[in-house]
């Protein structure tokens, strides 16, 4: 019988959620395992990076790696995962476009340490040591990973085959791509394995999105009571969906929460935050300057809110005077 | 990486940088008045490249950004003066757009005067000249952001371990 196809799993800079989603495919999961041998899954199973090394240099069909990359571990891992696989694939937000630890790149390597380490109100460190990536303890010489001064998606590292988007994937986006991948019918390099629509269209309270929609006020969504069935926008609430890829079948919108942009842009968008920018901007119910800038003051925090998953992979990457 | 490190430092002084500003212009308006400029012959500085949209509401605040990612070190948008779109909207749309721009570019480390919006009627040449040449001073003022030289080193720390990866791959294949 010749030998099932092999499938590998890694995390890098990540939360965990995406392990999670894996997990979640639940009685799926015997499915996939039946048809793939996982020959390298740290967080469940117990291989190790030797174990990889030693694979002869292909031998892996495809190997999904969540996380953004950080460390200089996670770059050798990424080496090494490439090198070793006939197909990666960026799985979740950040491997994606960065995600959520990109928004780190509004800081210098510098600031992040001195607050970790030493500003940081629960932390007690009088001699203000930092963690070294050398250093000698009772003779033995110990080492960790070097911190980067960048957080980069996993194709500003390595080069990617396919992309898994959400924070995380849903189990469904999972489950069609290890169809697809076994199937041998695979998509154009490059290809993000979910519809290339904007969310707006999988939305069930599309029909309430005005055409031509007027902001007076942007309102955040904690201080609103929000009407459960009326499209965010025409309710003052930034909603990241007409920017942002569809595929999750709306379950922010489901939860009555607004769309944050998880599944990053389309393939006809370069820049998912410019964007979003651009259409809320235009519809900004003003003419004068400070009526304007009256209404944009309700924007709190324009680089978390419209890069929130992918200013890693936005056109300017990072703060540029970090 | 191609630069020397002695170049590099020389390159910063001002004498060696000229400012590059990347111009978008309405056809209806600000680009008929650089025409105009141009054979009127009321000079203004070189370091602006023009680019001709039909209405300063087509200019996506992508173009903006790909400009600065692309190198350049100010970006200037000219349209029709309010009421005087030919798409009724479309500078109105820019002008939001710049606003609410201009405060995530703040947020982002780019200084307010690499960014500029104007409103420029086609008879006014003069306007023209003096607003890029203004721009010009302006920018050259602030120094260069020359992005494509930041990411370059930025990306620095990947190269050494990419090399190291790629020679340690040369040596098992041996
Ligand atoms: S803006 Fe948000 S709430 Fe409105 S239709 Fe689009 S996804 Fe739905
Ligand atoms: S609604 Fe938006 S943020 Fe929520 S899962 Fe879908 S794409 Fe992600
Ligand atoms: S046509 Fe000139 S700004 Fe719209």
């Amino acid at each position: 019988m010749p030998d099932k196809p092999k499938i590998a799993f890694y995390w890098c800079a990540s939360c965990g959620g995406c392990e999670e989603s894996i997990v979640d495919l639940a009685e799926d999961i015997l499915e996939v395992a039946q048809a793939v041998d996982i020959v390298f899954w740290p967080v469940a199973m117990d291989f190790k990076r030797k174990d990889v090394e030693a694979m002869p240099d292909g031998s892996i069909l495809a190997t999904m790696v969540n996380g953004s990359i950080r460390t200089s571990e996670q770059e050798e891992m990424a080496y090494l995962l490439r090198r070793k696989s006939q197909i990666l694939i960026a799985y979740g937000s950040c491997a994606h476009t960065g995600g959520v630890p990109s928004l780190a790149n509004q800081f210098s390597r510098e600031q992040i340490l001195r607050y970790v380490y030493e500003d940081a109100p629960t932390v007690v460190n009088e001699q203000r040591v930092r963690p070294q990536p050398r250093h000698q303890h009772n003779g033995t010489a110990v080492s960790l990973p070097e911190f980067r001064g960048l957080v980069r998606s996993l194709d500003q590292v390595v080069e990617v085959d396919y992309y898994l988007p959400g924070c995380p994937p849903t189990p469904k986006l999972l489950k069609q791509a290890v169809l697809t991948l076994l199937s041998g019918n695979l998509p154009p390099k490059g290809t993000v394995l979910a519809p290339d629509t904007a969310l707006c269209d999988q939305c069930p309270r599309k029909e309430t999105k005005p055409t031509d929609l007027k902001i007076n006020e942007f309102k955040r969504p904690h201080w609103t009571q929000i009407d459960p069935n009326t499209c965010f926008l025409a309710q003052g609430i930034i909603c990241m969906g007409p920017a942002t890829r569809s595929g999750c079948e709306a379950q922010c919108i489901s939860g009555n929460m607004p769309c944050t942009g998880c599944f990053g842009p389309t393939s006809r968008v370069r820049d998912q935050g410019a964007k979003i920018l651009s259409s809320l901007a235009s519809s900004v119910n003003a003419r004068e300057p400070e009526d304007i800038e009256k209404i944009l003051d309700g924007i709190v925090d324009p680089v978390g809110t419209f890069y929130r998953y992918s200013l890693a992979k936005s056109l300017l990457r990072a703060k540029v005077t970090r | 990486m191609e630069d020397k490190p002695v170049a590099t430092d020389k390159l910063s002084t001002s004498r060696d940088w000229e400012p590059l500003i990347v111009a978008f212009f309405c056809n209806w308006c600000t680009y008929t008045a650089a025409d105009l400029a141009g054979v009127s012959r009321m000079g203004y500085d070189p370091n602006v490249r023009v680019i001709r949209v039909m209405c300063s509401g087509r200019v996506d605040p992508q173009f903006v950004l790909d400009a600065f990612a692309h190198g350049a070190d100010g970006v200037l948008i000219g349209g029709c003066h309010p009421g005087d779109c030919h798409y009724v909207e479309g500078n109105y749309k820019a002008l939001r757009r710049y606003l609410l721009l201009k405060r995530l570019l703040r947020e982002l480390g780019i200084e307010e005067g690499r960014l500029r919006l104007e409103w420029i009627a086609a008879s006014e040449g003069e306007k023209v000249s003096k607003t890029i040449n203004e721009m010009v001073e302006q920018v050259r003022a602030l120094g260069p952001l020359r992005l494509t030289r930041k990411f370059k080193e930025w990306d620095a720390e990947l190269a050494a371990l990419e090399a190291e990866a790629q020679s340690e791959e040369v040596a098992a294949h041996a």
